[in-house]
């Protein structure tokens, strides 16, 4: 059993504070993290490992040198191996770029690693929010998909993924090779223990280069190879508040409040 | 590709009894706008086995032209029978652009379509319009939990797609149905479709909240104090009919289900009526149900960032004011 998880170092959003000046994102100082969808993924590929302890976990980010930081703490927490894919011309990649050079580097890491069984993603990355690069590396790949996941478990070359929809949960079943995306499920994902954590600072995370990855085509990478373009960023301007409503206790605002709501018709 | 019309497309997605997903259908007013801008015809598409509901719904509320693909291989969502029925309808006929509704299902088939065509999509939009300059698409949408606000557009591949979040835009009042009815024989093989739903399990107690179909919520965040306090939050969502949200804070400590949550982990909301009861209004929380209509805040914290957002805000206590509401729509009902 061969599982890649695909993770992204992202800003902390929660830690992201609007300057009131110059209404602009302040960006500095705000913690980078492992995904939090993408640390679902890892916990997804962790528990089918507890229960297959054969299975091998490897983890692959596209992105800058620091998000070797991210790789690590991946390995800490239950990867076994860790590859970086950076340069400068995937800068200002969208997501149809984005998942090329994802699928180019798969297919570049499985002639070292040997062919996964399953690739598992975040469902979305909290920076950009589009929940697109899972499907998106699946099409490249001609592999089936499955998204919104809950969790999965491997029954001889069968994946079955309990998963979110609007009506309620569905099992869904997947020959493999198969690319799982998860969504937050109800437990917690595990921590690194101390003896994993050191073992991660120590190793060895290889960094693939375009140069490393033979067939890519360099026109489909980058803001080149990106049929999206931003047009404009801006900070959401705030709704100001309406009516408030503080009376002399709390029954009374109550009171108050179904009198206005009534009146307005909108209960 | 190039398109051959300047038709544009909203995909409507269907339930299983054939009627249509609202949002396929809100999503035809901002469609009339843009179909009118762009000077081509508002097309709806409905895929599925027996959609004549839907059909029927696209057609009073203003589309032009219905695609209709029918079968027996649509009658449960899958992305291999989708996908290659959608893409097979854009070859042939290449609308300029195309809208496809935010539900899991739309996220799920909207990147795996548009890879396939090689173009470009934007994701969960919440504001839409024509740029006069280019006459691209301009797809506005959140990113950054809600921080940030970006413009994209897609000025060299067609079709442009986007999916646009459910509850944002309203239904357009019915009128007499004009829309040309097109059907399509598209087939595809049981062997195409590589997933196989085993089991829906949509009575699953506590873990099925329907949030996003939602006309009221009533949500609780850390102020609810507890799980016990979560029946205080029942009592108000019973007597509205409403549906029981949560913030993450009162999720993370366990107090209830996150099938419950709204917000940016969670899920994204559009009601008539949300009442936030002890949510302070973290800006993940905000990008969840910043569509609803009116947004009441009950919260002790007369700084609570949730006032700013709320039309009407009460500065109290909440297992003061919700019980004496719950009285008083009693009251006023009986």
């Amino acid at each position: 059993m061969n599982i890649l998880v695909c993770v992204k170092q992202v800003p902390d959003t929660n830690e992201i504070k609007i300057d009131p000046v110059k209404n602009t994102l302040i960006r500095e100082g705000v913690p980078s993290i492992v995904n939090p969808f993408d640390g679902y993924a890892l916990e997804a590929a962790a528990r089918i490992k507890d229960k297959i302890p054969s299975a091998k976990i490897v983890v692959l980010s596209m992105g800058p040198e620091q998000a070797k930081a991210a790789l690590k703490e991946c390995l800490a927490i239950a990867a076994d191996k860790a590859y970086l894919v950076s340069g400068r011309e995937f800068g200002g990649s969208d997501t149809l770029a984005t998942s090329y050079i994802l699928s180019e580097t798969i297919k570049q890491i499985e002639t070292l690693e040997g062919k996964f069984d399953v690739i598992f993603c975040g469902k979305q990355a909290i920076d950009g929010d589009t929940a697109q690069v899972g499907p998106e590396i699946a099409e490249h790949l001609d592999y089936p998909q499955i998204t919104y996941g809950l969790e999965a478990e491997v029954d001889g070359d069968i994946i079955k993924v309990r998963k979110e929809v609007e009506e309620g949960i569905e099992v869904v079943a997947a020959k493999m090779p198969c690319l799982v995306t998860f969504t937050k499920p109800s437990w917690n994902p595990r921590y690194p223990s101390i003896k994993r954590k050191m073992a991660a600072n120590r190793a060895d995370i290889p960094t693939l280069t375009p140069s490393d990855l033979a067939g890519i085509d360099l026109t489909c990478c980058g803001l080149g190879g990106s049929p999206t373009k931003v047009k404009k960023t801006f900070v959401p301007p705030r709704k100001v508040g309406g009516v408030k409503l503080q009376e002399a206790s709390g029954e009374d605002s109550a009171r108050k409040l179904f009198d206005v709501l009534s009146s307005e018709g909108i209960i | 590709m190039e398109a051959k019309t300047k038709d544009l497309w909203v995909f409507v997605e269907t339930n299983i009894d054939g009627s249509a997903k609202n949002v396929g259908i809100e999503l035809l007013t901002p469609g009339r706008m843009m179909a009118e801008k762009q000077g081509g015809a508002l097309t709806a598409v409905v895929i599925g086995n027996h959609v004549q509901s839907a059909v029927d719904q696209a057609a009073i509320h203003g589309a032009d032209k219905i695609l209709v693909v029918e079968g027996a291989e649509y009658e449960h969502y899958s992305t291999d029978a989708y996908t290659i029925a959608l893409c097979s309808l854009v070859e042939k006929y290449g609308p300029t652009s195309m809208m496809i509704g935010a539900t899991n299902n739309g996220r799920d088939l909207g990147p795996r379509v548009s890879c396939r065509l090689k173009g470009g999509l934007t994701a969960d939009c919440t504001a839409l319009d024509i740029d006069e300059a280019s006459g691209n698409v301009a797809w506005t949408r959140p990113a950054f939990g809600g921080n940030l606000m970006a413009t994209i557009m897609c000025p060299d591949s067609r079709p442009q797609i986007g999916t646009v979040r459910p509850g944002v835009f309203k239904k357009c009042a019915p009128t007499a149905a004009k829309a040309e009815i097109i059907r399509e024989d598209i087939h595809v093989d049981e062997k195409d479709i590589r997933t196989q739903v085993l089991e829906l399990i949509s009575e699953m107690g506590d873990e099925h909240v329907d949030l996003e179909g939602a006309e009221v919520i009533v949500s609780g965040g850390r102020g609810v104090g507890g799980p016990e306090g979560f029946d205080t939050i029942r009592a108000l969502a019973d007597v509205l009919g409403a549906t029981v949200g949560a913030s993450r804070a009162a999720v993370d400590s366990g107090w209830i289900s996150h099938a419950h949550q709204v917000g940016q982990t969670g899920k994204t909301v559009g009601p008539k009526l949300y009442i936030a009861c002890g949510i302070s209004g973290a800006i993940q929380h905000l990008a969840g149900m910043s569509s609803s209509d009116v947004v009441v805040a009950v919260n002790k914290d007369p700084d609570a960032p949730i006032f700013d957002m709320a039309d009407y805000g009460v500065v109290g206590n909440l297992f003061e004011v919700l019980p004496v509401l719950v009285e008083e729509i009693k009251k006023a009902r009986a």
